[in-house]
């Protein structure tokens, strides 16, 4: 029997389909679940008045990460805000027996951290979570998949989600990265070539030389960044790092089944001769630091560059003019220089242990520049034990850094924490949206390098100059 | 679900490519588990630096005050997966979007709430902006599903394309989750097939002393 080539993502959906819906559909089956604070209470409660059951508790998980504080000794009540959906996410949890990772959990964090960390992300699997971002785990073969309040509910009750099948799309990222440079740089490149909405309605497999050499965590922060590219899933083949990765994890499969599961997960990949529907390439071996200067992540320059001058370009132009008034920026204007009141390391994107380790190793023995404010909040409450098992913590406060406890913090401000109008921010997270860090925030996106060496420089530097 | 037919009612052109769902629903002013969507609306970007109404913001004029189909640029609701940025739409008294084209997890939301997501094409949608803005509120626009046509001042009607299975969902009024519990038999199977083959994905991940018993 001869089979045609297919790509990992047929693969994927193939072995998940369950039925055809009467809406032309696919229900595709959900094999983790996990919820946060700030979106399952009102699924909780809709569940309530339906009085409706959720069908697999046990391949659900409940993260707190969106409201809570980053305050030493925090509790419910730091962030008034947020202690009404961190309550109503216990009682839910518990009504309907979800393992909850709440407050002072030994293994609460950012839902996107903690979830490949523990295991709880397998390659071959489906992975929903009602947050955007979930397309981050596609750095370890997943497919992640980022769904409404509704959908959640959906997924709740019959444990699948029914969608459009997404068309293929492969990116090779070709060339070695120099250093200093990283997977960040390579998604805000690919985000600069291709716009912010080139992956609607497909799914992303990012392959090639410059992915390969990626580590797990990079290749976590790589797939973050897909659904800025408008795709809700972008993730990486399997390979042996991915395998040596998960081994012995938490959640992981042991034994027996992790050899039988080792066997499938080494099929998980694009055959040769496959067809995709649409193939880009990107040469990434020049590459430099990236930085965004506008509002919008297709607004990205090397950080060397000067501002563009987008005024002859009517496609873009009413867009680029705003975001030059909303940042304080004139076109032709150096980014390097450009005076900076805030860092804020941290978010799904770069708050890994490599993360913290990449910029402590710059700012390891400086000071943040005077007027600075400078913040470091690991990913995952785990990922913070081990950062200070390691000292990192100390290098950090030594340098001037608030180091925090773990949650989403600055990247969307739903903590409380927030930057005040025109603020200049060099962040490590993935929305540079108009008011997305504080109202009349301009916040500058980069990866750790960029994000540590402009705390020290007091400016927007780049890390290959700092010694 | 409230089937959707048609609706007839103001335009309100907000003629700008990216607009995300932070800034149709901002979190950092969603301050509560059940929040005003109505106030919620476009909360930052309809106010000055001084937090003041921007009187010359096109959604604080009053011609636009109670808006039923809201006409956009590019990629409208990318971002994040908030569906409060279509509660908001929807508290404001809007059931269609116009665009030029939609985020996908956008037009999903706005599939699960009723709301009639319409792209069209850039050289129909150039026309139709045109007149919606000649309209400026004062004539209204009928977008009939039925007939998948748009009509109303300035010119001939304009047909949209969408598909026949998202038709039928949204003038039916069919309840999604309802659709799915059809296949109850099909989600069984399918759990059934894994455990044998995969059960790494099926069995119940649970941690002695850790995880909780339902
Ligand atoms: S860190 Fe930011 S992007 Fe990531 S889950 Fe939290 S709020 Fe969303």
């Amino acid at each position: 029997m001869t089979t045609q080539p297919r790509t990992m993502f047929d693969k994927l959906w193939d072995a998940h389909f369950v039925a055809r819906r009467l809406d032309g559909r696919d229900m595709i089956y959900i094999d983790r679940h996990v919820l946060h604070e700030l979106h399952a209470p009102h699924a909780f409660e809709q569940l309530q008045k339906q009085q409706r059951g959720v069908r697999r508790a046990d391949l659900t998980f409940s993260m707190q990460d969106h409201t809570v504080a980053t305050k030493p000794g925090r509790t419910q009540s730091t962030n008034p805000d947020g202690e009404q959906f961190q309550v109503a996410m216990r009682e839910g949890s518990l009504r309907h027996g979800i393992r909850l990772f709440d407050l002072g959990d030994p293994e609460q964090g950012i839902s996107h951290v903690v979830a490949p960390e523990l295991g709880l992300v397998l390659p071959g699997a489906t992975h929903a979570v009602p947050d955007s971002h979930a397309c981050t785990v596609g750095g370890l073969g997943a497919l992640g998949i980022g769904c409404g309040t509704s959908e959640l509910e959906h997924i709740l009750i019959t444990q699948t989600l029914a969608m459009k099948r997404p068309r293929s799309m492969r990116i090779t990222l070709e060339g070695q990265l120099h250093p200093y440079v990283s997977a960040k740089d390579l998604s805000l490149r690919i985000l600069a070539l291709f716009g912010p909405s080139f992956g609607r309605g497909y799914a992303i497999e990012f392959a090639g030389e410059a992915v390969r050499a990626l580590s797990i965590e990079a290749r976590l922060t790589l797939c973050n960044l897909a659904i800025e590219m408008g795709s809700r899933s972008g993730f990486v083949a399997p390979d042996e790092k991915t395998f040596a990765y998960l081994k012995g994890r938490p959640y992981a499969p042991q034994g027996a089944e992790w050899e039988a599961a080792l066997a499938q997960w080494r099929l998980l990949r694009s055959d040769e001769g496959a067809a995709f529907d649409k193939e880009l390439r990107v040469d990434c071996a020049d590459l430099a630091p990236q930085i965004t200067w506008g509002t919008d992540l297709s607004q990205t320059i090397s950080v060397t560059d000067k501002v563009p001058d987008l005024a002859g370009d009517p496609e873009t132009r009413t867009k680029s003019e705003r975001a030059l008034a909303y940042m304080g920026l004139e076109a032709g204007q150096a980014m390097l220089g450009l005076k900076i009141d805030r860092v804020f390391i941290g978010s799904c994107t770069n708050a890994r242990i490599s993360d913290l380790r990449t910029a402590a190793q710059i700012i390891k023995g400086k000071r943040v520049a005077p007027g600075v404010t400078a913040m470091a909040v690991p990913g995952s409450t785990s990922v913070k034990r081990a950062a200070e098992a390691e000292g990192l913590d100390g290098i950090f406060r030594d340098a001037g850094f608030f180091w925090g406890e773990s949650g989403c913090s600055m990247c969307a401000g739903g903590n409380g924490d927030r930057g005040s109008p025109q603020e200049r921010i060099v962040s490590t997270t993935n929305r540079n949206f108009e008011g997305r860090q504080g109202k009349g925030v301009r916040s500058h996106l980069s990866g750790v390098e960029v994000a540590a060496a402009s705390a020290i420089a007091g400016v927007i530097a780049d890390p290959r100059a700092i010694d | 679900m409230q089937p959707f037919t048609s609706v007839t009612g103001v335009a309100l052109p907000l003629l700008q490519d990216d607009i995300n769902t932070d800034q149709i629903a901002p979190i950092p002013t969603q301050r509560s588990l059940k929040p005003d969507y109505q106030a919620l609306f476009f909360s930052r970007a309809r106010r000055s630096a001084d937090d003041s109404l921007d009187p010359a913001h096109i959604l604080n004029q009053p011609q636009f005050a109670a808006p039923s189909i809201f006409v956009t640029g590019r990629n409208f609701g990318c971002g994040s997966s908030r569906e409060g940025a279509v509660w908001t739409m929807m508290a404001v008294g809007v059931t269609c979007i116009i665009a030029r084209s939609i985020a996908d997890l956008y037009r999903e939301n706005c599939l699960q709430n009723g709301v009639l997501p319409v792209e069209l094409p850039d050289p129909v949608a150039e026309a139709f902006e045109k007149r919606v803005v000649a309209a400026n509120g004062a004539a209204p626009f009928t977008v009939n599903l039925e007939t998948q046509t748009i009509s109303g001042p300035g010119g001939a009607d304009i047909r949209f394309d969408i598909s026949d299975a998202d038709r039928t969902r949204l003038l039916e009024g069919l309840d999604d989750i309802g659709m799915s519990l059809k296949h109850t038999r099909e989600i069984g199977a399918w759990e059934a097939r894994t455990s044998v083959g995969a059960p790494w994905l099926q069995r119940a991940v649970r941690r002695p002393g850790i995880e909780p018993t339902a």
